[in-house]
């Protein structure tokens, strides 16, 4: 018999009865024909590729741009399910900001023996170059992506932490300005919480952390890697609403440490640089010499305290997979409280018990490289061939510290519209949260990625998985002032 | 602004009023050839070739004046870098890398015009094409319409700049080749003309009721070159470009607090043709007139370069 996963609206009642509190979306999946489901989604797909909102998959130069499946049945969250949440998200990225500012500081934490100092020096991610030097107003991640997956009622839990340069918010703005023209009907029967005031709080996080002396008014930027990026559609579209310039590498020139960007006036300086260009290549005299998207001296600008970098460079180190397993720890050494959003069981390959577990049950469990991203050079056990098993635990015993295991999670899923009518899909979630040094804002709704598939629990975009939008009701008693 | 986003605004404005251009042109000499009483056969095609500045490209492909192979060389060419397909994708790429300075609209038009060629090859008949090529100008239409929406700032001047410079360029070759088609040697100016011939050129830059409207007494070559080059009325006429990039200039000075050389080679022209009449034009010799105004156009673009600092 199938296994019974955990349904965001129906529960475990195999959609017999929704959950206290879904029965008016219940009654609009149930109600509202699945024709007019299709049009409705066939419409938004065309005016995203029409919007140009269009990925690029490496490799794949005969489709060089695609549109990332939009599934048009949202996903909702309670406003209770959300305040729980956005808690749990606030206390979590305090801490990722205090780790890195840490351990990149006076190493407490490595001195207190809470992490292993090893795991964290001798760690690809840890970049020995931002060693002792504190980012403006000390925030690293100022923009963080968790990466959360739910397997029940009041289970939430985080899968990642994202901590360099997550994407996809422009898929939460997009999907809601899809799902406002297409399901009015929706927005009508629900008190929903707005997504769109996103670019503006980004934009007065780029101004709260432009460096001292900077002036009151500082000159934000967008830093794309260039219009044939796959995020590049993100770049323009988030440097468009929040009101700054979209520059490429070559618009941009330090001079006696300080950055420039070349204008049809002549230079003007530049305070703040939201990049969306990997540490790597920032910068060709200090990273990766043959860099052509980088900017040449851009890193001494930063040492001299005259730009601020968002995120600041460094931050890798937080999205390792391995400290990800001691975020429990972290959180506890810098809040003084229990997480409240609990990590996913993980075992540490480069422990002895936890790679003779690991190798034992390879069948049972997701293997992850532990600076993996996108879906790729992980292992799924249930649903890979023996072969792939094997080759996996050839590649795993080479090379044991590369790795952590985690359970195959029975993650929650979401009526989705397939061939077949709606079923129920796998899902995940990534919210977004900003930190500018004094408080943590995380904007109510986020990106929803769905594994269309049947079975499959692989959502990334790159692997075949879509978004839906992600709806935050507003609490009760707020809606009764409203009316008021 | 930043200068490569000026940069690119501009092109962005260029290519796609060449590819408008390309269009009528297309569109027109289609016309003329497979609808008419008269086929003109291969010399329309030829000249089409030459208005285009598409010649040379197009004889080293080997492949004989058709009007298939002609049309879709201009059309869809690869290979031809002025062809529609090429004008589109170069605006294209231009306008998502520069996608905040327009709007959503302007953005989207581009698109469109650009996914309604793109893929495309061959449309075979005659009436095929000239549909494919309705569509397209309609897309034009609409990117024109979005311009006219958006804000008065550097992103909209740079933009019209870009159309009105290119504008000039095309209108002037134009009357450059056709006028020595349709007035064989020997011929008099003010003698009968070809109706036909004459009315492709008018369709070229949209001015079929404008002529009847600005001369109520018939067609005669004169006037129609008048028309064309100085009647300011005319949207596409010399004039009317030359009066408009002199002013598009001057409000881009108001942005950026100072003016140059661009502003000193505009204004120039502006006084010049503003003392003109068509009697002169005639006497000096058309064809002197039109190579020199498109060497100064030529000048001008690249007076604009150094100004905003393209480079």
């Amino acid at each position: 018999m199938a296994r019974t996963y955990f349904d965001e609206i129906w529960g475990k009642s195999r959609g017999r009865k929704p959950r206290p509190g879904f029965e008016s979306i219940a009654q609009w999946i149930r109600e509202t024909p699945r024709r007019e489901l299709g049009r409705r989604q066939n419409s938004a797909e065309a005016a995203f590729r029409q919007l140009g909102i269009t990925f690029n998959v490496y490799g794949d130069e005969d489709e060089a741009e695609r549109i990332i499946p939009f599934d048009i049945v949202p996903r909702i969250f309670t406003a209770a399910e959300w305040g729980s949440l956005s808690v749990g998200l606030e206390q979590r990225v305090t801490a990722l900001n205090m780790f890195l500012e840490d351990v990149y500081g006076d190493r407490k934490i490595l001195k207190d023996g809470v992490v292993p100092a090893d795991l964290v020096l001798c760690n690809p991610g840890f970049t020995p170059l931002v060693n002792g030097h504190r980012p403006p107003h000390g925030i690293y991640a100022h923009i963080c992506g968790i990466d959360m997956v739910r397997t029940g009622p009041d289970e939430f839990l985080v899968l990642e932490d994202n901590a360099r340069t997550p994407s996809g918010v422009s898929y939460m703005l997009e999907n809601r300005e899809a799902m406002l023209r297409l399901c009015p009907e929706l927005f009508e029967t629900f008190e929903v919480e707005p997504v769109d005031g996103y670019p503006d709080a980004l934009g007065r996080m780029m101004q709260a952390v432009a460096p001292e002396g900077a002036p009151g008014d500082p000159c934000c930027v967008l830093l794309t890697p260039g219009h044939f990026n796959s995020a590049f559609y993100e770049h323009s579209f988030l440097a468009d609403n929040i009101g700054i310039e979209l520059v490429e590498a070559a618009d941009l020139v330090v001079d006696d440490d300080i950055v420039w960007m070349r204008t049809i006036e002549g230079r003007k300086r530049v305070d703040v640089i939201y990049r969306r260009i990997d540490d790597d290549f920032l910068d060709p005299l200090v990273f990766r010499p043959d860099s052509m998207l980088g900017v040449p001296g851009l890193m001494a600008a930063y040492f001299a305290g005259n730009v601020t970098l968002i995120n600041a460079p460094g931050g890798g180190i937080a999205d390792d997979k391995a400290i990800y397993s001691y975020m429990p720890e972290i959180v506890k050494y810098y809040s003084g409280e229990d997480a409240r959003l609990p990590n996913v069981e993980t075992w540490r390959c480069r422990e002895r018990d936890a790679l003779k577990y690991t190798l034992d049950n390879l069948a049972d469990l997701v293997v992850k490289k532990v600076d993996g991203s996108g879906g790729y050079g992980m292992l799924v056990g249930p649903t890979s061939t023996k072969e792939e098993i094997e080759e996996f635990r050839a590649a795993l015993k080479a090379n044991p510290d590369g790795y952590i295991a985690q359970p195959t999670l029975d993650l929650s899923t979401v009526p989705t519209l397939t061939d077949k009518g709606i079923k129920g899909r796998h899902v995940d979630f990534r919210p977004f949260c900003l930190s500018d040094g004094k408080s943590v804002t995380t904007v109510p709704g986020g990106l929803t990625r769905v594994a269309l598939r049947e079975g499959s629990l692989v959502v990334n975009s790159s692997q075949g998985g879509g978004t839906k939008d992600s709806l935050v009701l507003r609490p009760e008693s707020e809606r009764a002032e409203a009316q008021d | 602004m930043l200068a490569r986003t000026a940069s690119y605004l501009y092109w962005i404005g260029r290519y796609m009023e060449r590819a408008e251009f390309t269009a009528r042109l297309v569109e027109a000499t289609l016309r003329l050839d497979a609808l008419s009483a008269r086929p003109a056969g291969e010399a329309a095609w030829s000249s089409a070739l030459s208005v285009a500045a598409a010649r040379e490209d197009f004889e080293q492909t080997d492949e004989s004046i058709t009007p298939t192979n002609v049309a879709n060389f201009l059309t869809f060419s690869k290979d031809n870098p002025n062809s529609i397909h090429n004008c589109l994708y170069t605006a294209r790429m231009n306008a998502r890398a520069v996608r905040t300075a327009l709007t959503r609209e302007g953005w989207e038009s581009i698109n469109r015009a650009w996914l309604g060629i793109d893929g495309r090859s061959s449309v075979g008949s005659a009436q095929g094409t000239i549909n494919l090529l309705a569509a397209l100008i309609a897309e034009n239409r609409g990117f024109e319409g979005a311009l006219h929406r958006m804000l008065r700032q550097e992103s909209y001047y740079f933009l019209m700049l870009g159309e009105n410079v290119e504008r000039a360029d095309n209108t002037a070759r134009l009357i450059d080749v056709k006028y020595h088609i349709i007035l064989p040697e020997g011929e008099e100016v003010g003698g009968m003309v070809d109706r036909d011939q004459w009315g492709t050129i008018l369709q070229t830059v949209s001015a079929n009721t404008a002529f009847r409207w600005l001369y109520r007494d018939g067609l005669s070559p004169r006037r129609v070159v008048e028309m064309l080059i100085l009647r300011r009325e005319l949207p596409r006429s010399i004039a009317a470009t030359v009066h408009e990039v002199a002013s598009l200039l001057l409000e881009l000075g108001k942005f950026t607090g100072y003016q140059g050389e661009a502003d000193r080679l505009a204004r120039l022209r502006q006084q010049r043709i503003r003392a003109t009449e068509i009697r002169q034009i005639i006497t000096g010799g058309l064809h002197q007139y039109l190579q020199s105004f498109i060497e100064e156009n030529r000048l001008l673009s690249q007076a604009i370069t150094r100004q905003f600092r393209f480079d």
